[in-house]
């Protein structure tokens, strides 16, 4: 594993302030994530790990601290290099899929690639070719309303793949599906991760976690514990196994 | 420019997919667009007809008429043209080809009329006969007058349409006597159909030679008359005109500083005239109508804040895949033009219609005629209202925060 680092978040703290009240949802969290890592953020609710995916995911911006992507500090940019950002170097994954309802797969995927102005024969030649590596190459004009969740997921995943991004996020991706439909897109992840992509999976379930090579927990704005976790998931291959 | 493109063919998914909706928006536009192009394209197209009627005048005609002035009126002076002014014209200025005199006996139709026990009221003039090589005056019956009607004082009549129902006079009225100011008139001809121009039916009229009008009255009393006349060059109208002024103020004594008591008027300046009113009434109704272009505006800002909210997650997807502020405002802004343009297009069309059948069902109608002015100016008020009316909700959506977006159910 090559441990070039992508991001680095130092110091970093978020206090939401409502009238009276102030919220510490991040507490000086450190944290840096290797490219190709398969991490994990893991906690309960309220334990700040969606607040942490916002702020790497540039979508909110820290109270205090630094936060480079890609040897770009991040932390100070305005709302439309912020905006580039989340364009160029982040593919979101949501647990409700966030599908454009009235745009068929095709226009989904081709979404992102509006906003870095790809002419439209190139953006359908992109997004076809993606849609088909996850398998969905026979729907690419259904609308999300004719397809089923694990067929959404796949979409949202690779709306957020065409764009090339260094980072995937992924927030609960299971967390609207069956089981086995789970299981397929958490297969889904593990191939992503393999052939190079960088993913952080957002999530309270341990069996997902589980999946991933480094498991960042977090309680009260905190980072808990920060394990490596490729012995437990060579420990479950064996024991699937037997 | 890329932004624009991909912002209109974003418009365009969002106003088909919700067709029923969209239409109903553009509704207000579509009949506010339509009602502005009916009124300006009837009223302008009602004003060509006038013009072309009373530019059958001839561009080199000049017309002299006695005009009281507010002075005059509270001296309780008369102010007239008299034949002495018609001598003097005939006799004094050069350039004029032809000259016509025109006694008004009785106008507005408030002279009495008798034939058989049928009495009608009508205008009533007294000619020469140099109309007769103007259209109007076309007898589709018998003759016109003649010089030696005028010369002779002949008690002969030409009559418009109306009157052959209005006195229930035969098929062929020629050599019918008809009575008026206590004479009997030989009627000699019948004149052409002109129609009605603003409510006034054009037909209700009667000529007789000027010089038997003018006997009618008895020497005591000085007529006055109007006097059509035509010059010889339409380059020295202007100046022909300036010499029967000053002509006419000698005539009629007046001091330096004083105003005229009468009017020269080219044919271009009395069209001028119409044509100023008309644009006025244009300008007036079309103003009125237009207010419903405001009402059309305000829909659609409704309508658009109300899609901003049910699209706000839409707003935040977009945003957390990298749309910037300008995107979204662009997008929204974009889509309200659009709707208001395609109401604008299509009010358009509607308008242009409704104008044309109307045109179409009123007889001596030339047809509608709608102004470029009119088109781009509706056109334009369209576009604008999209504008004014969709910076609002755009700027909401813009300024939507992409977690909050996110979030919201």
């Amino acid at each position: 594993m090559s441990r070039e680092s992508l991001l680095e978040l130092q110091h970093v703290s978020k206090r939401y302030v409502m009238g009276e009240a102030t919220l510490d949802a991040l507490k000086d969290v450190n944290l840096t994530i290797y490219r190709n890592e398969y991490v994990a953020f893991i906690g309960p609710s309220g334990s700040g790990k969606t607040t942490l995916m916002n702020i790497v995911g540039c979508l909110d911006k820290p109270s205090s601290g630094s936060y480079i992507l890609n040897d770009t500090p991040v932390a100070d940019l305005d709302d439309n290099a912020l905006a580039r950002i989340r364009n160029r170097e982040i593919g979101f994954i949501f647990q409700n899929f966030n599908l454009l309802g009235r745009a068929d797969a095709l226009r989904n995927v081709m979404q992102p690639l509006i906003y870095r102005g790809i002419p439209l024969s190139e953006r359908k030649h992109m997004a076809t070719e993606t849609l088909q590596n996850v398998g969905l190459g026979d729907r690419l004009h259904h609308l999300p309303n004719q397809l089923s969740g694990g067929q959404r997921q796949r979409v949202a995943i690779a709306r957020a793949l065409v764009g090339k991004p260094s980072i995937l996020l992924a927030d609960e991706p299971t967390g609207n599906l069956d089981s086995s439909t789970g299981r397929d897109v958490m297969a889904m992840f593990d191939n992503l991760h393999k052939n190079g992509h960088t993913i952080i999976i957002v999530t309270h379930d341990q069996n997902i976690a589980n999946h991933c090579r480094r498991v960042v927990r977090l309680m009260d704005g905190q980072v808990l514990s920060d394990t490596d976790n490729v012995a437990k998931v060579g420990n479950q291959e064996a024991m699937r196994r037997v | 420019m890329y932004n624009l493109l991909e912002s209109l063919r974003s418009a365009f998914q969002s106003i088909r997919a919700h067709a029923l909706r969209s239409f109903l928006t553009t509704l207000g536009i579509i009949i506010a667009v339509m009602s502005v192009i009916t009124v300006v394209s009837l009223i302008q197209g009602f004003s060509q007809s006038v013009t072309s009627i009373f530019s059958k005048m001839g561009a080199n005609g000049l017309l002299i008429t006695s005009e009281e002035t507010t002075e005059d009126y509270l001296a309780g002076k008369v102010v007239k043209i008299t034949p002495d002014d018609l001598q003097a014209i005939q006799h004094q200025i050069t350039g004029i080809s032809k000259i016509t005199p025109v006694l008004i006996l009785a106008g507005n139709g408030s002279g009495a009329v008798q034939y058989g026990d049928q009495t009608a009221y009508s205008s009533i003039y007294g000619t020469t006969s140099s109309h007769a090589s103007n259209s109007s005056f076309y007898p589709v019956m018998g003759r016109y007058l003649t010089p030696s009607d005028d010369f002779s004082h002949r008690r002969v009549a030409v009559i418009g349409q109306t009157l052959l129902k209005d006195l229930d006079l035969p098929k062929d009225p020629i050599g019918q006597y008809i009575g008026m100011f206590g004479q009997w008139f030989k009627i000699i001809g019948v004149l052409k159909k002109l129609g009605t121009i603003a409510g006034q039916d054009q037909d209700d009229r009667i000529y007789m030679p000027y010089g038997t009008a003018h006997s009618l009255l008895g020497a005591s009393k000085v007529p006055d008359i109007q006097i059509d006349l035509e010059v010889n060059d339409l380059k020295d109208i202007d100046s022909v005109a300036g010499r029967i002024t000053e002509l006419l103020r000698r005539q009629h004594n007046l001091k330096p500083g004083q105003d005229n008591d009468f009017q020269v008027q080219t044919s271009a300046q009395v069209t001028g005239t119409i044509n100023k009113i008309f644009n006025m009434i244009t300008l007036v109704l079309g103003g009125i109508v237009s207010i419903s272009l405001l009402v059309g505006g305000i829909g659609i800002m409704n309508i658009m804040l109300v899609s901003v909210t049910e699209r706000t997650r839409e707003i935040g997807i977009c945003k957390s895949l990298g749309a910037r502020r300008s995107d979204i405002l662009l997008q929204f802004l974009i889509e309200a033009v659009t709707l208001s343009l395609i109401g604008g297009i299509i009010g358009l069309l509607l308008g242009y219609g409704i104008g044309m059948l109307v045109a179409h069902l009123v007889p001596q109608f030339l047809g509608a005629h709608v102004p470029w002015w009119a088109v781009v100016l509706s056109f334009g008020f369209a576009c604008g209202i999209g504008v004014v009316f969709g910076i609002a909700p755009a700027a909401k959506a813009a300024s939507l925060n992409p977690i909050d977006a996110l979030r919201y159910e």
